[in-house]
């Protein structure tokens, strides 16, 4: 194949991945987008394949085959509650694709170049085996906090804000060593030990960076899992944009900045959605910002069973559920879908209310609902609802807090002062589905359980909803 | 401990104060109960009911009174000549006895009471605080009152509530004004609207506005900023001005409407007099007026309590047993309101009550402890709180606002700044190949900033997982580098190739399968 078709290969593929992303703008052409995305990605392996520089087809092939048998194995199996998990793995697989590939390209002596293009060349490597680095370990960590494996809670070593400077200082001091004995040496040589060769800064700096990666997830809290992710989303696609750098190849370029600007602009949403400025989430932890104490929430909670809610929603006309990460841990989405579903058949208008927060990935509520076969039509964003709120006979909230706490706009010493949150108060009844009275994620009190309109069912998610849906059958 | 609920002996009281629903949790927290035969039958509930609960039914008053610890009444205790019974007589040296009281209309019987080393609790003096509403017998009470007042109404008023138009001619819908929007007035509200009348109301305190358009009524609005809400969620007296203006609206409404519920009390004075006896005169013939208020002496001038009276044309209802004329409702939650104090004092669930003075539930409505006369308790603070702190926020966030607005500026045009001297930087040293890539990255991140903004909430996840599938491209570079020749670089770009395939075919596949889960 040419080398003018294989470019032709790369700007068809290019294009239809811009396609396959904004086929996403709607469920209908969603289903196509992501053919389009099938589509470009094996004319650009085929055209790759068949450029003239491959001749090792016996491992492209098997490698390919094996990789592919995985993912395939990994994406039927997964449960729509392990979205997160997996999109978390799958983010360190391709940081570490890009450290390999890296120190492939550091190794590769078979590329001339001279001067300042070398210089750039080098820098690139560097910068995408950073960055790779960082997205691999800090996927890691995050995949196990978000699979338990690990405390969700955030990890605050003391001066972690120093322990960051220093590292990246390091990082950068190191490049600059790195640079140094590259032109000192005479090329990069296939030999990792060598001296001189500017192996041992690479190195040194591949450990920092999986060093930093690991304490930057560790100091986030569960409940920012949602930007964390999206963020290790968006460095995935820079690593492959730096990838392509190195490599001079402007297809991974494209996709890498199509996919690393996809990610920061959910992270922006995800940010914007709570309030935070994006660097004190990076930052790690909650804190900083505000002064004073949070008003400490007082009184009693009006416990309801599964009859009593299934009378009031009996009589309700306007029912709006609220699910939160409680429900995707109880699995409770195909109960709540058959609850609402038996409402709607009594005439009842149900409305689902999601939080962009809510769950641990962004749109991981609407996967679940989608999962249990929940309308698409009947789900909302909480910009799209949140005005109806005083219309609402009865909302049900299920397994979720600090979405759903009006402390956030009327105390400015809370911690989570500012977020917008789903004013579910502002209607007639709300029933919060709750395990016990422990606070939330966000570690605050909710004065949102203790209001006269309230009514608490405790209790297993699922084991409340199916009592509930029990009792509005029989 | 055993509890006591005798026959109620007040003259047409059919209310009992507990019911075998109640009795049955009751008997749960570890109490016996002993009930007087007969003692619900005027609210409908046989002796057998509460038999079948648990509860053990005695013969006459005397062995109840002497057999429980506790007794439990709707009414205060009193001498009824007819019927021979005297209760404080009955009464046992140290018990317990739980009822309404109003001390401060009863200070003989509190007297009487003390005298007998009694602890008493009075539901009327429950604090009005979120958590004490489950215990809040006034309330419940009044829910049933105002729901009965428009019944009551609707008995004397000679029209339908409804608007029709029938073949025999057009009726307009009758016009309901409710004064004083208490939980009394919003249950008339509700039951007047959905008889379908045109519903008014009026009350002294503004943030009742929203609840009496909640129920789907008109708020009369007063052109006067006076606010009326006192301690405790209750009204307070209004200044003169205020009062002549309010006043100059009831005139105004008598004439046009053509039933009014008049609810208004505040709390330890005689009602309020609002409807003169010209504005009853100025109403249609036929009208009605329900006075809520006439056992503290009625809002209307011509009241006569326990009496339906007709005045110039216009019925004026007085009656104060309201809630007994539903004896099983206001039974059913009078027993539940019970039940939730009784839950409060017994928090160990042994069958002992305990009257803990520190819980401020329980101290306000303690009005004598074994003989010592508790009453009144210091006034709850507690339900006053959250209005004035949702005042704080507005007020604090308007300077804030204002401050960074300078900084605001500073901040966006920063970042713009620093990179557009880096990017020049880079021009600078960066030779052409370089910068063709480069162009082509930028030109990528505009295509991908203008994309992703479309792409719909909903759909985020499957966006992220796509995107991962995609940048699974990074394969590219690796099989670039699989067939190099050297034996490390190939074995790195095999397994990265294997790691970037998992990528590939996991993320487009479980995003097809997400996909087609999204349907209508």
């Amino acid at each position: 194949m040419s080398h003018s078709l294989v470019t032709m290969s790369y700007i068809i593929a290019t294009i239809l991945f811009i396609l396959s992303l904004s086929g996403l703008s709607n469920p209908e052409s969603s289903r196509r987008g992501n053919y389009y995305g099938i589509l470009g990605m094996a004319i650009a392996i085929i055209a790759t394949a068949l450029s003239g520089s491959v001749t090792a087809y016996g491992m492209l092939i098997l490698t390919v085959l094996v990789g592919g048998s995985i993912g395939a194995f990994a994406a039927a199996k997964v449960a729509m509650t392990q979205m997160p998990e997996l999109v978390a793995i799958m983010h360190s697989l391709v940081g570490l694709a890009a450290v390999l590939v890296g120190f492939a390209t550091f190794m590769d002596n078979s590329i001339h170049i001279e001067g300042v293009e070398k210089t750039i060349h080098e820098i690139e490597i560097y910068a995408g085996i950073l960055i790779g680095a960082v997205t691999f370990s800090g996927s890691v960590i995050a995949f196990c906090k978000l699979s338990e494996k690990i405390s969700g809670k955030p990890l605050l070593l003391p001066a972690r804000h120093w322990l960051n400077f220093i590292l990246l200082v390091a990082a950068i001091a190191l490049g600059f060593i790195y640079l140094n004995q590259i032109e000192i040496g005479e090329g990069s040589l296939p030999m990792l030990m060598m001296e001189g060769s500017g192996s041992v800064p690479l190195v040194l700096m591949t450990i920092i960076a999986l060093f930093f990666g690991v304490h930057m997830v560790m100091a986030i809290g569960g409940a920012d899992m949602p930007v964390v992710v999206s963020m290790l989303n968006s460095y995935s696609g820079w690593a492959a944009a730096a990838t392509g750098f190195m490599l001079g190849n402007d297809l991974l370029i494209v996709t890498g900045a199509l996919v690393g600007s996809s990610g920061a602009i959910l992270s922006y949403i995800m940010c914007h959605a709570m309030n935070r400025n994006f660097f004190s989430v990076i930052a790690g932890g909650f804190g900083g910002g505000t002064s004073g104490e949070a008003a400490v929430v007082e009184g009693e909670v009006q416990p309801i069973n599964a009859e009593e809610t299934a009378q009031l929603l009996l009589s309700a006309k306007s029912i709006m559920i609220i699910p939160g990460y409680g429900m995707a841990v109880a699995q409770a989405q195909h109960t709540v879908n058959d609850i609402s579903k038996l409402l709607r058949e009594k005439g009842k208008k149900v409305r689902f209310g999601i939080h962009p927060v809510a769950g641990r990935m962004p749109g991981h509520m609407n996967v679940l609902l989608a999962e249990a076969k929940v309308p698409y039509d009947i789900v909302f964003e909480m910009d799209e609802i949140n005005e109806d709120f005083p219309n609402v006979d009865v909302s049900i909230v299920i397994g979720a807090n600090d979405i759903v706490n009006p402390s956030a706009l009327d105390d400015p010493n809370s911690p989570i002062a500012g977020m917008p949150v789903l004013e579910c108060w502002k209607g007639g009844t709300t029933i919060v589905l709750k395990r016990s009275m422990a606070s939330g994620y966000a570690g605050v009190g909710n004065p949102l359980f203790v209001l006269e309109n309230t009514r608490m069912l405790f209790g297993d998610a699922n084991a409340s909803m199916q009592a509930v849906l029990k009792a509005l059958q029989g | 401990m055993k509890i006591g609920i005798p026959k109620e002996i007040f003259q047409g009281e059919k209310r009992v104060a507990t019911t075998p629903d109640a009795a049955a949790q009751i008997i749960k927290l570890g109490f016996s109960i002993c009930i007087e035969s007969g003692a619900g039958l005027a609210a409908n509930i046989s002796d057998a009911a509460y038999e079948a609960a648990g509860v053990e039914v005695l013969p006459d008053a005397a062995s109840v009174w002497r057999q429980a610890d506790i007794v439990m009444k709707v009414r205060i205790p009193m001498h009824h000549r007819n019927l021979d019974i005297n209760e404080f007589d009955l009464f046992k040296e140290g018990g317990n006895l739980i009822s309404f009281i109003w001390p401060g209309q009863n200070e003989v019987v509190m007297q009487r009471l003390a005298d007998k080393k009694a602890t008493v609790l009075a539901m009327d003096c429950v604090p009005r605080m979120s958590r004490a509403q489950k215990m809040d017998a006034l309330s419940s009470m009044a829910n049933i009152a105002g729901y009965r007042a428009i019944v009551e109404a609707a008995q004397y008023f000679g029209r339908f509530f409804t608007g029709q138009i029938t073949a025999a001619g057009k009726i307009p819908p009758a016009k309901v004004l409710v004064i004083g929007a208490g939980v009394a007035g919003l249950a008339a509200i509700g039951a007047a609207k959905s008889m379908g009348a045109i519903v008014r109301a009026f009350d002294t305190r503004p943030e009742v506005k929203e609840q009496i358009e909640s129920m789907d009524a008109e708020f009369l609005m007063l052109n006067f900023k006076e606010d009326g809400t006192g301690a405790g969620g209750y009204a307070k007296t209004m200044s003169p001005e205020f009062i002549e203006a309010e006043m100059a609206l009831f005139a105004e409404q008598a004439k046009e409407v053509d039933i009014i519920v008049t609810t208004a009390l505040i709390p330890g004075k005689p009602a309020p007099k609002l409807i003169t006896a010209a504005m009853v005169e100025s109403m249609k013939p036929g009208s009605v007026i329900v006075d809520l208020a006439a056992e503290q002496g009625g809002n209307c001038e011509l009241t006569e309590a326990r009496k339906a009276v007709v005045k110039h044309d216009v019925t004026i209802i007085g009656f104060t047993d309201l809630p007994s004329r539903l004896a099983n409702q206001s039974s059913q939650l009078y027993a539940t309101n019970l039940r939730h104090l009784l839950t409060e004092l017994c928090p160990a669930k042994d069958g002992v009550i305990n009257v803990n003075m520190a819980d401020e539930v329980i101290r306000g409505a303690t009005v004598i402890k074994a003989g010592e006369i508790t009453w009144p308790a210091p006034p709850p603070t507690l339900s006053v709180a959250p209005a004035a702190a949702t005042a704080k926020p507005a007020a604090v966030a308007a300077p804030v606002a204002e401050a960074s607005a300078a900084s605001k500026a500073v901040k966006q045009f920063l970042p713009m700044v620093i990179i557009g001297l880096a990017l020049f930087a880079i021009g600078t040293v960066a030779p052409e190949s370089f910068m063709r890539h480069f162009t082509v990255f930028v030109l990528a991140c505009f295509v991908g900033y203008q994309v992703i903004w479309n792409v719909t909430p909903a759909l985020h996840t499957p966006l992220m997982s796509v995107t991962n599938a995609i940048s699974g491209i990074i394969v590219i570079g690796a099989i670039l580098q699989v067939s190099a020749g050297s034996g490390v670089v190939s074995i790195l770009a095999g397994i990265a190739i294997l790691i970037a395939s998992i990528n590939i075919a996991g993320g487009f596949l479980v995003t097809r399968r997400m996909l087609d889960m999204f349907r209508k």
